[in-house]
């Protein structure tokens, strides 16, 4: 390596002029050096296993990644079976409600706190707590809360209010609401704190301007503020939205895919066909096309916030 | 350096320990509820006090579904414990044409196990390729119908002797305001099915559809009432009234407030931590009172190849433990407090209850294979999210539920 280095800078020396290798490697060499670490970490863990994962779901493997490529025999499996197809709706619908109430939860209180109350380090600890704990004590801890017999539903009736009624953990069209609350529960606070942190960030010249002005407080959140917030609002939606496709132990702490099939999500289907049913080539097919939705969503926002720079 | 890694933690534990010549050998299993605990106790014990090692309990929650991937990746992964119980059956099989796998035919070359294994079809799970990789160490059945004699005689009705009788006291049994069926979510669903087909469908259609894999079985007639059988019984369960665990069901049944269950016989081992006494707290049973064959499975022992360097008085506590598990000592001892039948033919179980009496009975025709034992984990996976989507979704009519049921059959291996 350092033989080549050297024999590299000899020839460009000879050359007068700074040739293209030498631009490669030897330009700003210890950044490079420095940077090793990070791009072997790319290359072999992110791309790598990527690609190899993406490999074996074309293969009929069982519990080693022994099998014989079979082209989309997996695939075809995959949109046959009615589990995968409850998953992906599941996670679409548990998606779209927690990532809108998640952000307007999450400003909302933010804005609260932005009042200059009293208390507000208190206030913001109670807020952020629930995300200290794991999914998995959060599910264990909704799920007896949630448990018709045992939880509020059973205290309430026990405490004479014989008609109440809140069994949305057994109840097959709204249990996917139950995991919201859990989901919401633990996941608001932390959003909350960034956006108290884009408010804060905020020139306070700008309010004095829009007082002056005479512009409603609301509106200036809304129209003023709000957008220029946009570095924060990416950061929350971005952390919101790998939460919510990586779904999986709140799931399987509070319903464990129940009642029946009506709480499964895509990732817990990935780890059951992959462990429970020794098929890696099932799974691998369903993380595949976990993947794929991510990209499909990921690619043209990357598109429109990091390229096109020919508009600007 | 994995290597040198259990090389060095093991000369550690070696090193740490009083005795010179004890060592710590691991044992993973899943025996986690209370009669399962008390069982694995037993071979334990007896392992310490016959060998004067140290059995290192390594408890797996989560049954089969939760702890086989652990136990599986551990072998895989290149950190394999001394030994593991698993399913007899297929869930080890790759495992050991990959060779992760003790050979056990010197260990008990000298033991004839063919003339005490009470089913030489147990042996034909664990032998590959001219060696033997596994023991199994006792059978179990899912054919158990459990019902509580407490609900019973709450509604002033005999004890039902058979599966008719009893699904013709479900009117009754809701009326009392009491559960016909006691069920716990997650997986003991996924075996009732198989209960039903030996039952109600009879010795062929098990061989027929877990042996052969005919999906034109699966369409045919005598599967029909096996479906209809599912479909009258999801009717009796809400999701809102499944308890978590199925010793929890056990206690249902103890107490009266649910009147029956579908099982494995292990529910007897809770039963009888609970208090319970076969005939006077509860009736079992096998074959749901009309087959005469049981279908089995069972546990077996697997001891996974140990890293090179290991020490070889670890090596050699394996191949003790081989022993001791299938000796009539352990075997009577282990059995009695599991509630599960033993592998030897050749031991007294006068000692044993009315219930296990009965399995002993029906054990002399001779076994059909489970589900557990023909089919391959990936399929069993298939049928179980089937069984547990059929159970809560009434739009899924008994036709579409054949028709999966032929489909997954069909693609099994």
């Amino acid at each position: 390596m350092a033989d080549t280095a050297v024999h590299t800078r000899e020839g460009a020396e000879q050359a007068a002029r700074p040739s293209l290798l030498n631009r490669i490697f030897l330009h700003n060499l210890s950044g490079k050096i420095a940077a090793i670490p990070m791009m072997a970490t790319v290359l072999i863990v992110f791309i790598g296993c990527t690609v190899w994962t993406i490999y074996f779901s074309f293969t009929n493997s069982r519990l080693l990644p022994t099998g014989k490529f079979v082209g989309f025999d997996q695939y075809e499996r995959l949109f046959a079976t009615s589990r995968w197809n409850v998953s992906v709706t599941n996670l679409v619908t548990y998606g779209v409600f927690s990532l809108v109430f998640t952000l307007g939860i999450g400003f909302l209180l933010a804005v609260l706190m932005d009042q200059k109350i009293r208390f507000e380090s208190a206030f913001r600890t109670i807020m952020l707590y629930p995300f200290a704990l794991s999914f998995i004590v959060t599910g264990l801890v909704w799920q007896w809360i949630m448990n018709p017999t045992l939880g509020l539903q059973g205290t309430m009736r026990n405490l004479g209010w014989e008609s109440f009624t809140f069994d949305w953990i057994a109840n097959p069209r709204m249990v996917l609401f139950a995991l919201l609350i859990a989901g919401l529960w633990q996941g608001v606070g932390f959003c909350m704190v960034l956006m108290l942190a884009g408010l804060r960030g905020v020139d306070e010249e700008i309010w004095k301007a829009a007082r002056v002005d005479g512009i409603p407080t609301w509106r200036t959140y809304v129209s003023v503020v709000l957008p220029m917030m946009r570095g924060v609002l990416v950061t929350a939606v971005v952390l919101i939205g790998s939460g919510i496709v990586r779904l999986y132990d709140l799931v399987v702490a509070l319903t464990n895919g129940g009642p029946g099939i009506s709480s499964e999500v895509p990732a817990k289907y990935v780890y059951n066909y992959m462990f429970g049913g020794g098929n890696i080539g099932q799974g691998l097919a369903a993380a595949t096309m976990m993947l794929v939705t991510v990209l499909i969503i990921m690619v043209p926002w990357a598109y429109l916030e990091f390229g096109g720079r020919g508009r600007r | 350096m994995k290597k040198f890694a259990v090389v060095a933690a093991m000369a550690t534990a070696f090193l740490g320990s009083t005795s010179a010549y004890a060592v710590d050998l691991e044992v993973t299993h899943w025996w986690t509820s209370a009669g399962e605990a008390a069982a694995i106790a037993e071979f334990a014990k007896v392992f310490e006090e016959e060998t004067g090692n140290n059995w290192v309990d390594s408890a797996l929650a989560g049954s089969g579904t939760g702890a086989n991937p652990v136990i599986i990746s551990r072998i895989i992964g290149g950190d394999p414990m001394g030994a593991t119980q698993m399913n007899t059956g297929r869930d080890a099989e790759e495992l050991i044409q990959a060779g992760l796998m003790r050979d056990l035919t010197d260990v008990v070359a000298d033991m004839d196990l063919d003339s005490f294994y009470v089913d030489q079809s147990l042996l034909e799970a664990c032998r590959y390729e001219g060696g033997l990789y596994c023991l199994p160490i006792n059978i179990h059945s899912w054919d158990w119908l459990w019902l509580s004699t407490a609900a019973y005689e709450e509604i002033g009705q005999p004890v039902p002797t058979n599966w008719d009788e009893y699904v013709a006291s479900w009117p009754a049994l809701e009326e009392a305001g009491i559960l016909p069926f006691g069920l716990a979510t997650g997986w003991p669903i996924s075996g009732v099915p198989g209960v039903l087909m030996s039952g109600i469908g009879g010795s062929d259609l098990v061989l027929a559809v877990n042996r052969d894999k005919s999906a034109d079985a699966v369409r045919g007639p005598e599967f029909r009432e096996v479906a209809e059988a599912m479909d009258s019984l999801r009717k009796v369960i809400s999701p809102d009234m499944m308890v978590p665990s199925f010793g929890d069901v056990g206690n249902q049944l103890l107490t009266g407030e649910a009147a029956g269950n579908i099982h494995g016989d292990w529910l007897q081992g809770d039963l009888q931590v609970a208090g319970g006494v076969p005939g006077e707290d509860y009736e079992c049973l096998p074959a749901l009172g009309m087959g005469d064959q049981l279908t089995g499975g069972g546990d077996s022992f697997y001891f996974p190849v140990l890293p090179e360097g290991t020490d070889p008085a670890v090596i050699q506590a394996q191949a003790d433990l081989a022993r001791l598990l299938i000796s009539p000592e352990a075997q009577l001892k282990f059995n009695l407090v599991k509630g599960s039948m033993p592998i030897r033919t050749d031991i007294d179980l006068s000692a044993a209850n009315p219930c296990m009496q009965k399995a002993l009975g029906l054990l002399e025709n001779g076994l059909l294979p489970s589900g557990d034992f023909a089919l391959s984990s990936d399929t069993q996976q298939q049928l179980q999210d089937l069984n547990i989507e059929f159970l809560d979704d009434d739009n899924i009519t008994v036709d579409d539920y054949i028709e999966r049921y032929a489909s997954i059959i069909e693609q099994a291996d």
